[in-house]
């Protein structure tokens, strides 16, 4: 365990202590003490660069299952930095926002900030760790955060849709991961990434790679929010607006990225790889914006802007690993689609945090997100609207401010595709800067209507709830910070290049760079008259033309039929599959105890007399078998008379004096056979059990007096008798096999010296088998619970049965 | 209509000692001779069940104000604990210690972790037989 570890796990274990906070000192808000972390982690994370901007990296492991390979191995390189520094300092912002966001005295903060606390945790878990096992317990660990946090405001129907559909997401798409972690663990027999890096030539080679891939790149586009996985975030709106702005737009759905970014080196060279990410990516693109424009929720309108930038970022990362089929990195054109990308997810994080952080601050103030209802909002919120400007001119792509830099290296980017001559993209790569061209219109259209819908035009206080004021000053310190970065990164873009650009890509892209090498990154503002400026003109013109005419063309996205919407394949397909295997498990568990026993009997006389039968294991062997003496003889006859006069008893009394007669029998036997410890527990098990019937019997309906006749059932004789000759048949051969050495005499000889116990029984039970019994003894907790909810907790039978 | 068990309650009264301690002799004795927390346990949970029959449930739950559910999670705990302190002394899970003190008046004693985990299997037996067999018979 290193300081690396305790970083990782702190927001975990301060989350364990906070409720405690939240309960006692009330008259202060949680947020300040959860505040302190994120500000120490970002600052300790800083301590870094040092280090990862001369390519070195930091590793400590911490053994956990080493024999599956399994260690808690931390590893800080560049791009694992880059996002540490996004979580601990996105999400120190996003915690002093909260602090005003949420009330201290209506909301349960709580539970807010363990949730979120465990999300911090995670992420930073899931991009520091180097082992892939460790890494996806902490990414289902974000699903499951981001799941509790949408659900926040539980009482809220479409809070709950929301949790539940982005969890069915992004868990299915976790869960595809992990298989392409277990075919990556086959390929190459290692979970450790840089082990796996390191054979990444097998792997290319390995005839699972393409499924492999497949794996991986599930698991990524459901997280990322990808086409058609997009369908989660807009749902996932319904959380709170810093959860929104931390979550599902700075960090969580970065992941996706992330992970595309980190498995690059292995999995990068190969054309499937550069096709899919490339190609799901633009299309992502393409659609979210395209989406964008005719939402008329503010914080929609953003959720489809995450989807259509995390596009933008998954094809540049797409693009960049064109590189690696080139040598060199001097006169390579291709990875600046990939310094693009990181740029960008740099980019993204301020502008969008910020936009969603004013957005919140909108929706706080005027208690509406309802673009139809806003307009004229710039006198109220001067500061707020200072802000949007800024953050939306820089989605936008417009000078001076960061996305127009990372934007121009887009097109440069995907302008670049055209110069390739691998994998047909010659044909279809044209494609590519098109889509990149439409999606940016798109873009600067709804980044407009999202600033000038909101604050310009007519003020119209009627349909507010509050009237509107500017924020208080602590809620607007955080989306200031974040537009102060914008605009920062927009005119000294090099002080990125240098410590956390040029170190993340020698992370993705690690075999273009010979020994001591680094990219040399530099982002210039002018390029001269290049393409790519007049590509970003044309967007501008084309913009706001459309912009202008919005009102006209609007319609046409009414000519897409509702009923064809992915939302809707995945409502009715959620439905299908529920109410399909709801038939299913009608069609055999038909609520009949009968039904089950005839289930579990046939498949037990099936299963054991096949193996009996295949392994060839029945045998009778009398050679070790003491004689019968009396008391056996008498005790047997006992037990069998006992049995048979069951099935004739008349009333219910004497069945269970007759059962506990058959149990005090089998004591008796242990008392023969002289096994004390054996023959006390049983007599007070038939005991208890005898009293336990006793009031069983009492809720059940009275004996019929009248003798009906009992059908004859040939199936259920048929099973009884096998039951009954398979136990025989087996406990018969189970005692004539001798396969190996009776374990009894290490018991003998070890009971004194090593446990100092003489009761032999016993110290089985509580030493060598401490196990089996701490599980028994659970089995019996969880049943005794399980009887209890079975019987108090009754109360909706009614309604659902 | 209530059954006069007069003898059957008299009955109880004395004897419900007499199991009870011979159901923590058990306990104590496992180690040693036949008993253990399992028997214990039983035949304590035994000795409560025979109450129960004497007298009615309400009587007993206000002699015996105990939540058997929680019962059955302190044993557990009890059990895991014991366990999980083996950890702290870099020793794998459910690795007992024992050693024999001189105790005043008892003498010679040994003193055993194993006690630890089998109260924690005494709790549980008790808390598990009394949880489903007042569940049941509480249920009208």
């Amino acid at each position: 365990m290193s300081l690396l570890h305790l970083a990782i796990v702190s927001p975990l274990l301060l989350a364990v202590i906070i409720p405690t906070f939240s309960k006692s000192i009330r008259q202060i808000h949680t947020g300040w003490f959860v505040l302190p972390l994120p500000v120490v982690l970002f600052i300790y994370f800083l301590s870094f660069i040092g280090t990862t901007s001369h390519q070195g990296t930091v590793y400590e492991s911490f053994e956990w299952i080493p024999s599956l390979g399994i260690n808690f191995a931390a590893k800080v390189d560049g791009l694992g930095l880059l996002f540490a520094l996004l979580i601990s300092g996105i999400g120190a912002l996003v915690v002093l926002y909260s602090i005003y966001y949420l009330a201290k005295d209506k909301e349960q903060l709580g539970s807010f900030y363990v949730y979120l606390l465990l999300f911090m945790g995670a992420m930073l878990g899931v991009v520091l760790s180097d082992n892939l096992i460790v890494m996806y317990g902490f990414w289902e660990l974000t699903s499951i955060s981001s799941f509790l946090l949408i659900g926040y405001w539980y009482h809220r129907e479409k809070s709950r849709y929301g949790a539940q559909k982005s969890m069915l997401i992004t868990v299915f798409g976790g869960l595809a991961m992990l298989g392409g972690i277990i075919l990556l663990y086959l390929m190459t027999g290692s979970f450790s990434i840089s082990e796996i890096v390191a054979q990444s030539d097998v792997v290319l080679e390995h005839n699972l790679l393409i499924p492999a891939i497949l794996c991986f790149l599930l698991g990524a586009f459901t997280k990322s929010a990808q086409f058609p996985f997009h369908i989660w975030l807009p749902d996932a709106m319904e959380a709170p607006t810093p959860v929104s702005a931390y979550l599902h737009s700075a960090t969580m759905v970065k992941a996706g990225i992330y992970l595309v970014a980190r498995m690059s080196p292995v999995f990068a060279e190969s054309p499937v790889w550069l096709w899919l990410v490339a190609g799901f990516g633009i299309v992502t693109l393409f659609w979210g914006s395209f989406s964008a424009v005719k939402q008329t929720d503010l914080k929609s309108i953003l959720a489809f802007s995450t989807v259509s930038q995390l596009g933008l970022i998954m094809s540049l990362l797409g693009v960049g690993a064109a590189a690696l089929h080139y040598d060199g990195i001097d006169d390579n054109v291709f990875t600046v689609a990939t310094t693009a990308a990181v740029f960008h997810l740099i980019n993204h994080a301020t502008f969008k945090g910020s936009l969603f952080m004013v957005v919140g601050i909108v929706d706080h103030e005027t208690g509406t997100r309802d673009i139809r209802k806003l307009g004229g909002l710039m006198h109220l919120m001067p500061i707020t609207f200072t802000l949007a400007i800024i953050g939306a001119f820089s989605m936008a792509g417009l000078p001076p401010f960061n996305g127009f830099l990372s934007k121009e290296m887009f097109f440069t980017g995907m302008v670049n595709i055209l110069k390739l001559d691998l994998f047909s993209l010659s044909t279809w790569g044209l494609l590519f800067p098109v889509l990149a061209w439409i999606a940016s219109v798109f873009t600067f259209i709804y980044s407009m209507k999202l600033v000038f819908r909101t604050f310009t035009g007519k003020y119209k206080p009627e349909g507010l709830k509050k009237k509107p004021h500017e924020a208080p000053l602590g809620m607007l310190i955080s989306p200031v910070v974040l537009g102060s970065l914008v605009i920062i990164f927009g005119l000294f873009p090099n002080i990125l290049s240098h410590n956390l650009i040029s170190p993340a890509m020698a992370s993705i892209l690690p075999s273009l760079l010979s020994p001591g090498d680094i990219f040399d990154v530099h982002i210039y503002f002018w390029h001269g008259p290049t393409i790519e400026l007049f590509m970003t003109i044309g967007v501008v013109v084309l913009g706001i033309i459309l912009y202008l005419t919005l009102p006209k063309w609007e319609r046409t996205y009414d000519l897409l039929p509702k009923k064809l919407t992915l939302n809707k394949l995945y409502d009715k397909g959620l439905e299908a599959i529920q109410s399909g295997s709801f038939k299913l498990t009608r069609f055999y568990m038909n609520g009949y105890i009968r039904t089950y026993l005839v289930y579990i009997f046939a498949f037990f006389i099936l299963i054991l007399g096949y193996t009996l039968y295949k392994k060839d294991a029945f045998v009778i062997d009398t050679a070790n078998v003491s004689s019968i003496g009396f008391y056996e003889l008498v005790l047997s006859l006992l037990i069998v008379v006992a049995t048979i006069t069951i099935l004739f008893a008349k009333s219910r009394l004497t069945s269970i004096i007759l059962l506990g007669a058959v149990g005090y029998t089998v004591a008796l036997f242990f008392v023969v056979f002289r096994a004390p410890d054996l023959a006390l527990t049983q007599l007070v098990i038939e005991t208890v059990s005898v009293a336990l019937f006793l009031l069983c019997f009492y809720h059940l309906p009275k004996f019929k007096k009248e003798e009906s006749k009992i059908p004859f059932k040939l199936t259920n004789a048929i099973i009884s008798i096998g039951v009954g000759a398979i136990v025989t048949a087996i406990a018969l051969s189970a005692n004539s096999t001798k396969l190996f050495d009776s374990i009894s005499q290490f018991y003998v000889d070890n009971t004194y010296i090593r446990a100092a116990g003489k009761n032999m029984v016993n110290v089985i039970l509580v030493d060598f088998r401490g196990f089996d019994t701490l599980f028994e003894i659970c089995v019996l907790a969880i049943a005794s619970l399980g009887i209890f909810a079975m019987i108090k907790l009754r109360l909706t039978r009614g309604k659902e049965g | 209509m209530r059954t006069n068990d007069l003898i059957l309650q008299t009955v109880t009264k004395v004897i419900l000692f007499i199991i009870l301690l011979f159901s923590i002799h058990l306990f104590f004795a496992g180690h040693y001779y036949p008993g253990g927390g399992f028997i214990g346990g039983l035949m304590t949970a035994g000795a409560l069940v025979l109450l129960l029959l004497a007298f009615d449930m309400k009587t007993v739950a206000n002699i015996l104000p105990v939540n058997y559910r929680i019962m059955t999670a302190i044993g557990l705990l009890f059990s895991i604990g014991t366990g999980a302190g083996a950890l702290l002394f870099n020793v794998p899970f459910l690795t007992h210690a024992f050693n024999d003190v001189y105790l005043p008046l008892l003498g010679k004693t040994s003193l055993h972790t194993a006690v630890l985990f089998d109260i924690g299997v005494y709790l549980v037996v008790i808390g598990v037989t009394m949880t489903i067999i007042q569940t049941i018979g509480e249920d009208e």
